[in-house]
């Protein structure tokens, strides 16, 4: 067990049970932080040395040095919460479409495309041209609906597969998205825990993960349930409110949150009959919306509630479409096919929060790196009593409830 | 080359003998037409609107459609009743009845299967499933599993029947070292594909109703009583508006099949309630929104109170031989069992695998009429496919259908 946090995955499971004594097999599966094991190394560098040939080594701290205490723990939310974070300086048009990495195939055939798209008036007039862009639309379609899994593409089919839904947006709409397919950074499983104590019930997590996941306005589909509950009775889902409308927080009720926890051991990953649906190296159970045949097994297998199925044709104002988009996270979904949380993917592998972390105003909710010892997810895990819902089911979720 | 223009000369008496017939059979195959008309219309707005149209909500995902199909795997398995003693055990009474029983296992697996794609978000891209072009998550998803077991015994029910009929066409004998271990295969594959749709539900850790041993055994259980119960009524049918000779002997026999899978599935009911009841966990709510009601959300009540009484009594009445030997009576009976399994492995077991939700909430499922007639309609179909399937394989086993028919006349008569 030299490195940092030994974590099974698929390919070292083998390895891993080899190494445990024979008392340590389990027979069930169990998510192994390495919580358990002490640390020889302080192996948290990018560079997987210990030496200290780079220079970050001077700054991560030992573990022991690392602790804090719960004091200290309690300022530190508040400064988080008080630092207002300077807003991202918003791309225009130009930038959007220059900024996009791209090779010089695409950027000509974009570069045209968007010449003939600025002609306007003069252009749709022009038949010929006209033509062309239909034909372009019509071969995208072909493409995209006879395309291959996403979790088996080759990362240039990955990359021709996000060019094509930037370009048809950009054909249907004449706005630009930017679209990303980042895959899951190394050493990295995403956690995320649930101050039981902290949260009011403002549910500004629930409309923020709206806004940023450009789910269907119509049918007000909400990835995350707030559940009102009366003190005192303990955690009573059955007489719990999830969908109140009055002024929070109401006098003897408490809230808790849930959404889709991230299991390690995915009950609806096993039952999709074409794997359209798949737990990612970094932790996150993700579905592509192009593969999915919408059976529902999925659905009937979560027993936490966290997956959404679209029941008509999603629709969400022009304006208020996110058009930072990832293609297993936020991009615009079909009718039919089944959706959920992803930690907001597209903010999570870019070094962010997700949009219900930042929005809720408690500061209530957690969220980091598992496998990173400095991280506050890791320094709750290992300081407070934490515990998961159903844990009888073995699916190890990757959301702990805390409380002060 | 003999058989293959035999064959063709099969394909094209079948149809000729399929689109003539007497009154009740035209009035009654335009009946289902306009039906499956009906429930395509029906379909078409599902398509274009999403299955919103349908009363399926995110609480409860799966519907009418579901438990039509679940019910219907059974009724399919069942044929293998009727196999079994025809084809390995050899006893001659069943001999009329078993292609009918095949054809039946067609016409239920067809339905399962348009059921199964109704219920589909995308039924455009069902191509995903198909080992090869897509990607296949088998053995991991019991879903896959029964795309094989159902399609499999699809095809066992088509090729046995169809050797057997076409060597009756050309007026020969079948050879059993040919359709036997075809039978037997079918034999334990009736047993996979209802075992395969039980654990598609009893494998699901997030549903407590369905995550129990019970549910396969009990679903071979109702699958045997309701199928032979159907497969009985049928061949009443086919008794009274063809000249197909159906003796009492058959019927009886399969009446006796019935009555003991019957006695069984109630076993089983009593056990399974026993359990809910008698000690009550957070896990029984399902059972007891299915039988009490929770919090006043009573929608299943009517159904699943006209499931019980009607199966008890129609088990009970089937359990006295003087009443079972009675046609009347058994075709009565029959009616009720089928009647009250459909409710019992349908509505009686998705909907409240659904209810309470993971978190307890408790939200009603009602079909809509768009749910209803698309169910309706892909009835008729099934109906309408067993009726093509039964006039043909009755018509060559009476010999109205033979290959060089007039040839083989006017050497009969020289």
């Amino acid at each position: 067990m030299a490195g940092a946090i030994q974590y099974r995955n698929r390919k070292r499971k083998k390895i891993a049970i080899n190494k445990i004594p024979m008392e340590e097999k389990k027979k069930w599966f169990q998510l192994d932080l390495g919580l358990s094991k002490k640390q020889t190394v302080g192996g948290s560098c990018g560079c997987g040395k210990s030496s200290g040939g780079c220079n970050s080594h001077s700054l991560s701290p030992s573990k022991e040095e690392y602790r804090i205490s719960a004091e200290e723990f309690d300022t530190a939310v508040e400064n988080e919460l008080t630092e207002t974070t300077p807003p991202e300086p918003r791309k225009d048009g130009f930038q959007q479409v220059f900024e996009v990495k791209m090779d010089r195939r695409t950027a000509f055939r974009k570069l045209t495309a968007s010449l003939l798209v600025g002609a306007g008036a003069v252009q749709t007039s022009c038949s010929v041209v006209t033509g062309e862009e239909t034909k372009e639309k019509a071969q995208i379609d072909w493409e995209e609906q006879f395309k291959g899994n996403y979790k088996l593409m080759t990362p240039e089919e990955k990359k021709a597969t996000v060019d094509r839904l930037v370009r048809s947006y950009q054909l249907r709409k004449k706005k630009n998205i930017k679209m990303s397919s980042t895959d899951a950074a190394k050493d990295v499983l995403f956690g995320y825990a649930f101050n039981i104590s902290k949260c009011q019930g403002y549910m500004n997590c629930v409309s923020a993960c709206v806004e940023e996941n450009n789910q269907d306005r119509n049918s007000q589909m909400q990835y995350i349930r707030i559940h009102e509950m009366k003190d005192g009775q303990g955690f009573k889902f059955n007489e719990a409110d999830d969908n109140y409308y009055h002024e929070v927080p109401a006098e003897g009720h408490f809230y808790m949150g849930t959404q889709c926890f991230h299991c390690d051991n995915p009950p609806c990953v096993n039952v999709c009959p074409v794997e359209a649906t798949w737990r990612e190296e970094d932790g996150l159970v993700v579905i592509d919306y192009d593969w999915c045949i919408g059976c529902r097994y999925c659905m009937a297998a979560c027993p936490y509630d966290g997956r959404r199925f679209n029941w008509s044709k999603p629709e969400v104002p022009e304006e208020e479409v996110n058009k930072n988009q990832h293609y297993l996270g936020n991009r615009m979904r079909k009718k039919g096919v089944m959706e959920k949380c992803t930690f907001c993917v597209q903010r999570s592998r870019a070094g962010k929060d997700p949009a219900c972390v930042e929005a809720c105003p408690t500061g209530a909710r957690i969220f980091g790196n598992l496998l990173d010892p400095d991280s506050t997810i890791r320094w709750v895990l290992e300081n407070k009593q934490v515990f998961r819902l159903k844990e009888d089911l073995g699916t190890e979720p990757k959301f702990w409830y805390f409380m002060d | 080359m003999e058989t293959f223009r035999a064959f063709i000369s099969m394909v094209k008496d079948s149809f000729g003998f399929i689109t003539h017939g007497s009154k009740t059979y035209l009035i009654w195959m335009i009946f289902l037409t306009v039906i499956m008309l009906f429930g395509m219309y029906a379909y078409s707005i599902q398509l274009e609107e999403g299955l919103s149209v349908t009363g399926m909500t995110d609480r409860v995902s799966w519907g009418l459609y579901i438990s039509n199909f679940t019910f219907l795997v059974g009724v399919a398995a069942a044929a293998v009743m009727l196999v079994m003693p025809t084809y390995v055990l050899h006893d001659i009474d069943f001999k009329q009845a078993v292609l009918v029983g095949e054809g039946l296992a067609v016409a239920a697996l067809v339905m399962c299967l348009v059921f199964v794609v109704a219920d589909m978000g995308g039924p455009n891209l069902l191509w995903h499933m198909i080992p090869g072009i897509g990607v296949f998550n088998f053995p991991n998803s019991m879903l896959a599993w029964d795309v094989i077991v159902l399609n499999g015994y699809l095809f066992i029910n088509i090729t046995i029947p169809l050797y057997i009929l076409f060597c009756h066409y050309q007026g020969k004998e079948a050879n059993p070292k040919i359709y036997v271990p075809g039978s037997i295969l079918s034999v334990l594959w009736a047993v996979g594909i209802h075992l395969v749709t039980a654990f598609l539900y009893e494998g699901l850790q997030a549903r407590p109703f369905w995550n129990n041993a019970l549910l396969g055994p009990r679903f071979l259980a109702s699958a045997f009583a309701a199928g032979p119960a159907l497969i009985i009524l049928v061949l009443a049918a086919i008794r009274r508006y063809s000249e197909f000779k159906i003796t009492d002997k058959t019927i009886k026999k399969i009446a006796m099949i019935v009555t003991v899978a019957a006695q069984i599935n109630l076993i089983m009911l009593v056990s399974e309630l026993f359990k809910e009841f008698y000690a009550p966990t957070h896990h029984s709510e399902s059972a007891y929104y299915l039988f009490f009601g929770l919090e006043g959300k009573t929608a299943l009540l009517p159904w699943i109170w006209t499931a019980i009484p009607l199966n008890v009594l129609a088990t009970i009445m089937l359990t006295f031989h003087k009443l079972r030997n009675n046609l009347n009576v058994l075709y009565i009976c029959c009616f009720m069992l089928f009647v009250a399994i459909w409710i019992e492995k349908g509505f009686g077991l998705i909907v409240p695998g659904f209810i309470p939700g993971p978190y307890g909430k408790i939200a009603e499922y009602t079909p809509t009429w768009i749910e209803i007639w698309v169910t309706l309609g892909i009835w008729a179909l099934g109906a309408f496919i067993f009726t093509m399937l039964a006039k043909t394989s009755i018509g060559i086993e009476m010999g109205k259908l033979r290959y060089k028919k007039k040839e083989v006349e006017e050497a009969e008569t020289a």
